[in-house]
């Protein structure tokens, strides 16, 4: 029983390890390169290095944490600035709502899924719904702990060595860095799509985005998502009736 | 109360606690609480992964149409241009990832360097 019981732990740890590894990918990679670009814009305005740092590690979303930096800049109450967060950060519900029951194993307890969340940013969450499907489900927990807490401790060193040590990038590199998320979540959610609905949200999202920004700009990620999500899903299902039919 | 109103050293981290944390971490406890009444097949499934998709393709389209830092300044035909250049790549390469990333990027800085 004993012997069992060790085996099992072991399996569990090799799994952390292989989310570890997971981690230390070209997607990894990318989003290291997008905290380069974040780390020179908190600096810029005026954030200090440990501030970088731990804003880094305890709101872990990127398009959040610039919203945060802009709201600094603009000098926001802070009622204000929680507003504008929330409101950039409401995609994280329907992105965790998708992962759990990915995520869940046999025996999960809620805890660990309510303390796993907080590694869901986009990253984790693409690079996890491509990799969970091949994870034994009892394992998986371990596995998204070893990915998300390695990517988030990873960009916490990240912000704070380019704090310290970058200064001037030249203009180019500097826009070129920026232009590195973009261009990776376009490709790689694209990859990700189970069922065509989620390719067709995709073009939308994208088309509806821009627009609702110029339009309604406190709301756009709303208005863009529930209104594309819901559009693509809609079209999907009428497609699907006449084939059927 | 703005973040830079108060000297006190832990203002920043306070600051940043509720409007980062508190206004982030809400959202991913919510998906829990509701992920947990939602069964692995559902066809609601479906439509969350839309949404969901749909919310980051907008997050997308304004880091390229609208975007912060350097990128700001430079052509948004140039931006756009080379997002579907590297797309179109991507494709071409039997959807790899790196290749898109690497055409767009070549034809950025191209661009940049050419003006």
């Amino acid at each position: 029983m004993e012997a069992l019981d060790e085996a099992r732990e072991d399996a569990a740890f090799r799994w952390y390890l292989r989310g570890v590894r997971t981690a230390y990918s070209i997607p990894g990679f990318i989003l290291m390169s997008s905290f380069v670009g974040f780390s020179a814009l908190a600096k810029a305005a005026g954030v200090g290095l440990w501030a970088s740092v731990f804003m880094t590690g305890i709101v872990w979303a990127l398009p959040a944490q610039v919203v945060l930096v802009g709201a600094i800049i603009a000098g926001n109450s802070l009622a204000a600035a929680v507003f504008a967060v929330a409101l950039s950060s409401v995609r994280l519900t329907p992105m965790v709502v998708a992962i759990v029951p990915e995520m869940r194993g046999p025996r999960t307890r809620p805890i660990t899924l309510y303390l796993l969340s907080h590694f869901v940013a986009v990253t984790s969450w693409v690079l996890a719904m491509a990799k969970l499907p091949d994870v034994p489900p009892a394992r998986r927990t371990a596995f998204y702990f070893g990915l998300g807490s390695t990517l988030t401790l990873s960009n916490m060193v990240v912000v704070g060595s380019v704090y310290v040590l970058a200064d001037t990038l030249p203009r180019e590199i500097s826009a070129a860095l920026f232009m590195l998320t973009p261009m990776y979540f376009l490709t790689s959610l694209w990859g990700s799509a189970r069922e065509w609905a989620t390719n067709l949200a995709m073009v939308f999202g994208i088309v509806l985005g821009p627009i609702a920004h110029v339009l309604a700009p406190s709301f756009d990620l709303l208005i863009a998502g529930f209104g594309g999500g819901i559009g693509a899903y809609v079209i999907y299902r009428l497609a699907h009736r006449r084939r059927t039919a | 109360m703005s973040y830079f109103s108060n000297d006190a050293w832990w203002w920043p981290f306070f600051f940043i606690l509720i409007a980062g944390w508190l206004a982030t971490d809400a959202w991913r406890y919510l998906g829990v609480y509701l992920g947990g009444r939602i069964r692995d097949d559902s066809e609601m499934l479906v439509l969350v992964r839309a949404i969901a998709t749909a919310l980051v393709a907008a997050v997308i389209g304004n880091l390229i149409l609208f975007p912060s830092g350097e990128l700001a300044s430079t052509p948004a035909a140039l931006r756009i241009g080379a997002a579907v250049a590297g797309f179109a790549a991507y494709h071409i390469a039997r959807k790899t990832v790196i290749v898109g990333i690497i055409v767009a990027e070549a034809i950025l800085l191209a661009g940049l360097y050419a003006l």
